[in-house]
């Protein structure tokens, strides 16, 4: 029972890691069609200099983690505001270029970073309690997991309130549905895509100095690690859906945990058998719109 | 007269890799008044919208809009001069609701898309064009029903009330009648009706020739990409080249 309850959480905790991935892929999609091959990347560059602001402030502290998670939350907006003014608005409705560039952004960051921080992980300091465990009915859950499951709760919580609840989130959600309409409706949808880019990037970086905690280490790879599995997340949620990709992060998590307990560490095997059922189920995913 | 004309056609032509879709359409029309817009099927009714609307930018000739040349605008930047279309195919947000749907449209008017830092919630003014809107083409009532599930009929007076939300000055309707069941015909009617003695200036293809003749003012026929006659209903009918054209030999 302990062990199931161990691996339950400890898989919820890695949803959430997953969740701050893949909402900003899952709606960046949605929106604008494009799957961004560089979003591992915005989560890489936040993880490496929220680590590296936050080690100043006090290596190891609460304090040097909380500043290295907000440096990670605005980096990760801005690098991917950016991104999508430079290099994904001048190739404005050519989809194939757009994920083109992105590809080589991710490919040529990840090069970049390299030859900044080396190719092999660092490790790093984290406050104490982090390292520890909690029982929990009789089950050891490491501490980090809850941080992680938090932070991914709020995340979730701010984007919703902003789609539902804001003028911006409306036009956002209108231009899931239908695109076309909105700029019909005499909205200029194009900043509605800087901003969405902004939101995924955020939640990215976050998820970027989130990870360092998960793995005790910043590395150049680790947002190309991360964003295979967000990107089977996104599909498997339904591409443009935020509780989708909250639904099946969570689901993808706990069925990697468990096949690599029980199966004997095929946890990457069984997500994407999962994949393959879900596509062939459900080709629009579990909450994804029929295409119309 | 092109002071008072609130859409103007200048030899309107659109060729697609070599193919003549439009050839010179020249029109005007008044401010204020309903003209419809036939002819037969790939006669180029949709494509003559979709060059005044902005979605099609025309190989040849001009588009004013209120005296203003939008020939190469976009679409947005023509409907904040006042332009304002409905499409062949019902174009509502299915997941939001009614409210959400025309709130949107309204925002568009008053600036609260475009401005990062307004964040208005309901009860704010955007919410009261809405309801306001809504109101107008009678479905307050489904102001919380997601539009997906509405039917086909209120689902185009949902069109209509974001129409009128954006406060257009002309109005653009595709074939509004066009899958609508009978017995919402009457009511969508009225409302179109409406839209018209409130002033503003309406231009609508449409099929059904009934309702189209006892609606509008004149009647644009297209046939082969060109204009064959602009004239009042009854003219129109009465047209030798429009009845062997589009009606057939005899009517």
């Amino acid at each position: 029972m302990s062990t199931v309850l161990l691996l339950l959480i400890t898989g919820v905790g890695l949803g959430a890691l997953y969740f701050l991935v893949a909402s900003g892929l899952s709606l960046i999609y949605g929106l604008m069609g494009v799957l961004n091959f560089a979003h591992g990347s915005f989560l890489t560059l936040a993880g490496f200099l929220g680590w590296e602001v936050g080690r100043r402030v006090g290596d190891g502290s609460w304090g040097g983690l909380l500043v290295g998670m907000l440096v990670g939350l605005v980096v990760g907006a801005l690098v991917a505001a950016i991104t999508e003014l430079v290099f994904i608005r001048p190739l404005y409705n050519r989809h194939i270029e757009q994920v083109l560039v992105t590809v080589g952004l991710g490919l040529a960051s990840v090069a970049l970073f390299e030859g900044i921080w080396g190719t092999d992980p660092i490790q790093i300091r984290l406050p104490e309690w982090l390292g520890g465990t909690t029982d929990v009915l009789g089950a050891n859950i490491p501490n980090d997991r809850w941080l992680l499951i938090g932070t991914a709760a709020v995340v979730l919580v701010l984007i919703v309130l902003f789609l539902q609840r804001t003028s911006y989130g409306l036009v956002i959600r209108a231009g899931v549905e239908n695109r076309t309409m909105v700029t019909a409706l005499g909205i200029d949808v194009r900043r509605a895509f800087t901003i969405v880019f902004a939101i995924g990037g955020a939640a990215a970086g976050l998820g970027g100095v989130l990870a360092s905690v998960y793995y005790g280490q910043v590395g150049a790879h680790q947002g190309t690690s991360l964003l295979i599995y967000a990107f089977i997340v996104t599909v498997i949620g339904g591409l443009g859906s935020l509780t989708g990709a909250a639904i099946a992060s969570v689901l993808v998590a706990v069925i990697q945990q468990f096949a690599n307990f029980y199966l004997g560490g095929t946890g990457d095997i069984a997500i994407v058998l999962a994949l393959a059922a879900v596509l062939l189920v459900r080709p629009t995913g579990l909450m994804g719109k029929v295409t119309h | 007269m092109e002071d008072r004309s609130a859409l103007v056609l200048d030899a309107v032509g659109l060729q697609i890799g070599g193919a003549r879709i439009l050839h010179d359409v020249s029109f005007e029309v008044a401010t204020g008044e309903m003209v419809g817009v036939i002819g037969p099927n790939g006669a180029g009714k949709t494509t003559l919208f979709n060059v005044i609307s902005g979605v099609l930018i025309p190989t040849s000739g001009r588009v004013l809009l209120a005296g203003k040349d939008v020939t190469s605008r976009k679409v947005h930047q023509r409907a904040r001069v006042g332009l304002g279309r409905t499409f062949q195919t019902s174009s509502v947000f299915p997941g939001l609701s009614a409210r959400e749907n025309v709130r949107l449209a309204a925002q568009s008017k008053l600036g609260g898309a475009t401005s990062p830092w307004r964040m208005p919630r309901a009860g704010d003014e955007a919410t009261a064009v809405a309801m306001r809107c809504l109101d107008e083409v009678e479905l307050a009532h489904h102001a919380g029903t997601d539009a997906g599930v509405l039917s086909h009929g209120d689902k185009r007076k949902l069109e209509i009330a974001m129409l009128l939300a954006t406060e257009p000055e002309v109005v653009l309707l595709d074939e509004p009648m066009a899958g609508v069941g009978s017995g919402d015909v009457a009511g969508l009617v009225e409302v179109i009706r409406r839209l018209h003695r409130s002033g503003r200036t309406v231009l609508m293809v449409e099929h059904h020739m009934e309702v189209l003749l006892g609606l509008v003012d004149r009647v644009a026929v297209m046939h082969h990409g060109e204009l064959l006659a602009i004239d009042t209903p009854k003219a129109v009918m009465a047209d030798t080249a429009v009845q062997q054209a589009y009606l057939g030999e005899t009517v």
